[in-house]
């Protein structure tokens, strides 16, 4: 056979690009491209998602400290039976969950009625929805420290409210000092945040449930406080799942309100007895206060394990509770 | 006697008492920002008063010129800083995020559905919990305390490849794609002048959640740049705000700088933010 011919293109040309380069182009455009178009996702999200959660637990088994690089090597699970007696660790636990509760319940509730509210027939419709998202977008950063300043013993705007009440008119409350009362100022803060934006969520869900099992149940009666329970909610019972794992989620590993809540936030303490340090802010402060990230890395991997539970428990309960079991 | 209401709420009109409840949720959403400009605006003696005062002072600018001008917090540079990283990280998640969208709404391929399981499930991963494995990764890369350290992880989200896969499955008709190839477009060709143009509105819901989310981000950047010339302005917030004697005015002054510049993007955008929250709910 000769090797001089390469096979000729047809002397009728339909189309100019029909040379043979370009046919193996066209195969790598269908074959290739797909995989090349979605490959820079899979590639980051391996390098810098996955990657440090696999290679965490790894950390979590070897001695490794940043004032101390020599010092490597295996240790076992040193690490992971040292949680089971470090006061801090169980002291930051308690916390998170104090925290957690009093924030999400009020939060997802509040959510509820403010999406009841938005639920209606306005004027101005997007604007009201504009603005329940103001706290959405300020920088936790910024109304942390706006709160910061609210809370302050002295002056402070909460305490000046109060003793028009007459509460704490001599003895203002100290609401860094006890447990009690800087979570609920934790808890304020991160309620604030979230309820606009879980109000959307919610309002999203109420405005695809179909007009005419509101019209079946009017025939029955149902006042307006009965529609949004038996009603409303049991057809939105999806979302509100959503948003309660949204929440365990984002609540169990809550790092920056009590973080600048702190008269000195550089410290990560969570108070002078850390009465309001959780357990990402002790993550943070063992691993580069304390500069030991083979604990802080345990640490991060029995959070973890935390909030894969709670997470899945809170969604069973909210199942069951908002309705579900009906079917 | 109660009439019973024989309409859906959304279309039952608002009453008086409806929009009396919202403007109270709407002060309280707004106190915090107010009360922010008022200590920003005001003099010491003014923030130590009891009772409080509650309207602005005329300092805003002798507290900012302090805030820009203190040493070792780099306020002016972190701002700058702020941009580079929240316009960068936008630009690459819009970019990376359409690509996929488009792969795995439009083109056929092997274990696509596999894939978009795999993209739907890292929804789900807190990859916060990997931030001290993350940090021993940058500092092998040499990136820690650069910017690069506050781009590189944040540069694509799964939340972005979902809604542009939802969003072109939509607005993209099959058709458009099929002319377009029998013109003899590649696939690269067909993504940027086919769907990029059909799926604008849709790039600029993502674009700003995505700057949004960036511009607030506070425990990675305090990890990686705390200490260093090249904070962001969450970090260097937190700077200001450390140390032994903390003045109120001067802190807030830098709190409402750093907050500004996305209220006025809610102020321009604020229906697509609404839109980009309300549309990703149904699909969740």
């Amino acid at each position: 056979m000769s090797l001089t011919a390469p096979p000729r293109p047809p002397a009728v040309r339909r189309r100019p690009p029909d040379k043979p380069q370009r046919h193996w182009l066209y195969r790598f455009d269908v074959k290739g491209t797909p995989y090349l178009l979605i490959a820079p996702f899979f590639l980051l999200f391996a390098v810098f998602g996955v990657f440090p959660l696999v290679f965490n637990a790894i950390v979590a088994l070897r001695n490794w400290r940043l004032d101390d690089p020599d010092a490597n090597g295996w240790s076992g699970f040193d690490n992971f039976s040292r949680l089971f007696t470090d006061e801090d660790f169980w002291n930051a636990l308690f916390n998170t969950f104090g925290i957690f509760l009093l924030s999400t319940v009020p939060q997802l509730l509040l959510a509820l009625m403010i999406a009841n509210l938005l639920n209606r027939r306005l004027r101005a419709t997007t604007w009201w929805r504009v603005g329940v998202l103001l706290p959405y977008v300020t920088p936790v950063a910024a109304s942390t420290l706006v709160f910061a300043v609210f809370f302050t013993r002295d002056g402070g705007m909460a305490n000046w409210v109060l003793s028009l009440f007459g509460i704490g008119t001599d003895n203002p409350i100290n609401w860094r000092a006890d447990k009690w009362s800087s979570w609920i100022a934790i808890a304020m803060m991160v309620n604030w945040k979230w309820i606009g934006y879980n109000a959307l969520l919610y309002l999203s869900a109420m405005q695809s449930i179909p007009k005419d099992v509101y019209e079946a149940a009017a025939v029955d009666g149902a006042g307006p406080w009965r529609q949004l329970w038996r009603i409303t909610v049991p057809m939105i019972q999806p979302v509100v799942v959503f948003t309660v794992v949204l929440s365990t989620i984002g609540g169990l590993q809550l790092f920056n309100e009590p973080m600048l809540f702190d008269e000195n936030p550089a410290a990560a303490s969570g108070g002078s007895a850390h009465q309001y340090q959780t357990i990402a802010q002790l993550i943070y402060k063992v691993g580069w206060k304390d500069l030991n990230l083979g604990y802080a890395a345990a640490m991060s991997w029995a959070l973890f394990l935390i909030i894969l539970v709670v997470a899945g428990l809170n969604a069973l309960a909210t199942n069951r509770l908002s309705g579900g079991g009906r079917k | 006697m109660r009439t019973p209401i024989a309409r859906a709420p959304q279309d039952t009109r608002g009453t008086w008492k409806t929009y009396l409840a919202l403007v109270a949720v709407l002060a309280v959403s707004a106190f915090p920002l107010y009360w922010m400009f008022v200590v920003a605006t005001s003099t010491d003696a003014a923030v130590n008063s009891i009772p409080p005062t509650v309207t602005p002072g005329d300092q805003l600018f002798v507290n900012l010129h302090e805030v820009f001008s203190m040493q070792n917090v780099y306020f002016t540079a972190s701002l700058i800083n702020s941009v580079i990283v929240a316009g960068v990280v936008t630009a690459t998640t819009l970019f990376f995020c359409s690509l996929a969208g488009f792969a795995f709404a439009k083109l056929r391929f092997p274990a696509r559905n596999a894939l978009m399981f795999v993209v739907i499930l890292t929804l789900t991963v807190p990859t916060q919990l990997g931030v001290v494995a993350l940090y021993i990764l940058m500092g092998k890369l040499g990136w820690n305390g650069t910017l690069l350290a506050v781009i590189a992880p944040f540069m694509v989200s799964a939340f972005g490849v979902f809604y542009m896969r939802q969003f072109v499955a939509h607005a993209v008709p099959d058709e458009l794609i099929e002319s377009a190839r029998l013109d003899g477009a590649l696939t690269l060709r067909v993504y940027w002048s086919v769907v990029v143009p059909a799926i604008r509105p849709a790039l600029a819901v993502l674009g700003l959640l995505t700057f949004v989310a960036t511009w607030n981000e506070f425990q990675w950047p305090l990890i990686t740049l705390n200490g260093t010339e090249y904070p962001t302005s969450m970090v260097a917030l937190s700077d200001l705000a450390s140390g032994n004697y903390v003045i109120y005015r001067r802190v807030l002054a830098g709190a409402l700088a750093a907050t500004v510049p996305l209220i006025v993007l809610l102020l321009i955008g604020g229906r697509q933010i609404v839109r980009g929250i309300m549309e990703g709910a149904v699909k969740s």
